[in-house]
């Protein structure tokens, strides 16, 4: 009886292993294909070059380019946003069914699928607001994509800062703002910067909110300013593996390997802040 | 003046505290009022079980039947791939790995949570594609199979990740319990355990059927988006969100065809919300 419970035991947490395996073998191995396809295509023409030949040849860099605006366009929208909302939920709602509605609208905002995102930036920022399809538009679109982030990992990093540090601040005749301002926040500001790493991420990977409200296909040349159309890295991977036949294999991976690495590179500094800070915790 | 300046300050909180809401309820506004107007042309019922979907015939055929269908038939591939092997992975993190690999396992699936999904897509159309045509000896490895696989992958992160937490926020004493009354760790898991954490389990599913649901550029790039009803998981599909990203760049603006596509975004919306909610409440049984 009890041999047998053990072999069963062995058994199940042999399974447990498989699927896991099953996972996180072919995580590693996606990289290691990116890495090993992609490194030979990178050399300084390919990061500094405009595509040329129907983006058969020459450089990604009006895709880099784009994607570093439409990312900070991104994030100078939702961070104030963001912070501000993730002060409001842990310094000044109560329990009541206002913070109630609140958190399940945010919990909504993030499970809205990305595609959606794109009709609503399309309608609303492109058409209605006569933005056009523009940086403007792509960044405002994909900003209020990245709130949700943003808030929920602020109001963790709010709400893990010891209540005793307020109730010190406040009794020495500190008001609430200023308690939150010079004590609160200062305490914060790893989490949030963790948040809004992972938020700029996310931004600079997803395509399908920019594909109305930015994208261009093929423009050889840097936007001049916010209103203008412009190229991102995601998009240039869906044209040039899709839409384009015949482009060399190593342009491709070359392009997959550079988003990869801009996101991956993203979400490993945003790592490192959070452990860091970790360790540092005095409380 | 001091005064005047935190009202401000605290009345702008308010303000952004609420933003949520109002972006939410933007969303869906904006989507009602693009996409109403194909309810002129197509009655909801024929435009939600019209079996053909031709939108730029004359005169349009606006019926999403074949879209639904091909989410539900990739969704369903994907949810049947992904639960086992996610709730298994998430009960070896929780339970069985020592310290330091459990640290590495859950580094792996941060990382496949942050790959983004073209990239992914670029992936399975140059390995599983062709690997799927290969094995099954199909003109094209474009097939709902290959979706459902790679959309797994997607699902996985969002499942693990939550049903982890679910397992980790059992009360100690349970585990204590069963393992001093002579259960085997194993026993002790599948009895006490996992029921014990079944309803953070089952948001964890719903979230990741959600993610699924949701997912446009990788399920756009393998699929091989047939628009018609699918006859098998080997044949190609196209699923809603694929639609709106394949159509919309050409749908001119104001048109049946631009209205349709918008209806399919609020079709879309309701299902998202309505996962969500369910998940939410799931969520908060627990505590």
């Amino acid at each position: 009886m009890k041999r047998n419970s053990h072999r069963a035991q062995n058994i199940a947490f042999f399974f447990l292993l498989m699927a896991t395996l099953l996972i996180v073998v072919p995580v590693g191995l996606i990289v290691v294909i990116i890495i090993q396809k992609g490194l030979p295509a990178i050399n300084w023409q390919f990061l500094s070059d405009v595509p040329r030949q129907g983006m058969r040849a020459g450089g990604i860099f009006p895709a880099i380019i784009g994607t570093i605006y439409l990312v900070t366009g991104a994030i100078v929208f939702a961070l104030p946003i963001g912070l501000l909302a993730a002060i409001y939920l842990s310094e000044y709602s109560k329990d009541n069914p206002l913070n109630r509605i609140i958190k399940l609208a945010i919990i909504n905002l993030a499970g809205v699928p990305s595609v959606v995102y794109g009709l609503f930036g399309l309608a609303l920022f492109v058409i209605f607001f006569k933005f056009g399809a523009s940086i403007l538009s792509g960044s405002l679109t994909l900003g209020i994509m990245i709130l949700p982030i943003v808030i929920t990992t602020s109001r963790e990093a709010l709400e893990s800062v010891p209540q005793s540090f307020r109730e010190v601040s406040l009794s020495l005749g500190a008001s609430k703002w200023q308690t939150i301002r010079n004590i609160v926040l200062p305490n914060a500001i790893p989490g949030i910067l963790t948040g809004t790493i992972l938020g700029l991420g996310r931004a600079a990977g997803e395509t399908a909110p920019i594909l109305f409200t930015v994208a261009a296909f093929y423009l050889p040349q840097l936007p001049k300013s916010i209103f203008d159309q412009a190229m991102a890295l995601p998009y240039h991977l869906y044209v040039i593996s899709t839409q384009v036949p015949n482009v060399d294999e190593k342009i491709r991976y070359g392009t997959a390997f550079v988003l990869l690495a801009l996101v991956l590179f993203m979400n490993l500094v945003a790592i490192i802040i959070r452990t860091k800070f970790r360790k540092k915790k005095k409380w | 003046m001091r005064k005047i300046k935190e009202f401000i300050i605290e009345k702008l909180i308010l303000i952004c505290g609420i933003a949520s809401i109002f972006f939410v309820v933007l969303i869906f506004l904006f989507l009602l009022k693009e996409g109403l107007s194909v309810f002129n042309i197509v009655s909801p019922f024929n435009f939600l079980f019209g079996k053909s979907w031709y939108p730029i015939s004359e005169p349009p055929q606006l019926g999403i039947l074949p879209l639904i269908l091909g989410s539900l038939l990739v969704t369903l591939g994907a949810a049947i791939i992904s639960i086992p092997i996610g709730v298994g992975c998430a009960v070896y993190i929780a339970e069985v790995a020592p310290g330091k690999i459990k640290e590495i396992l859950k580094a792996g699936i941060e990382l496949l949570a942050a790959i983004p999904s073209v990239v992914l897509g670029f992936i399975g159309m140059v390995t599983l594609v062709p690997l799927v045509k290969n094995i099954f000896h199909l003109p094209t490895g474009l097939t709902a199979l290959s979706g459902s696989i790679m959309l797994a992958f997607m699902a996985m992160p969002t499942i693990v990740s939550i049903a982890e937490d679910a397992l980790y926020s059992i009360p100690k004493t349970y585990k204590e319990g069963a393992l001093a009354l002579g259960a085997t760790h194993w026993q002790t898991i599948w009895r006490v355990m996992l029921p014990a954490a079944s309803s953070g389990i089952l948001a964890a599913i719903m979230l990741g059927i959600g993610r699924v649901i949701g997912e446009t550029m990788a399920v756009m790039m393998i699929t091989g988006n047939a628009a018609v009803i699918p006859q098998s998981i080997l044949a190609p599909v196209r699923t809603l969100t694929a639609t709106i990203a394949a159509e919309m760049g050409e749908a001119v603006v104001g048109s049946e065809h631009y209205f349709a596509l918008f209806a399919v975004g609020i079709v879309l919306f309701f299902i998202s919300f309505i996962i969500n909610v369910t998940a939410d409440l799931f969520l908060h049984k627990k505590q």
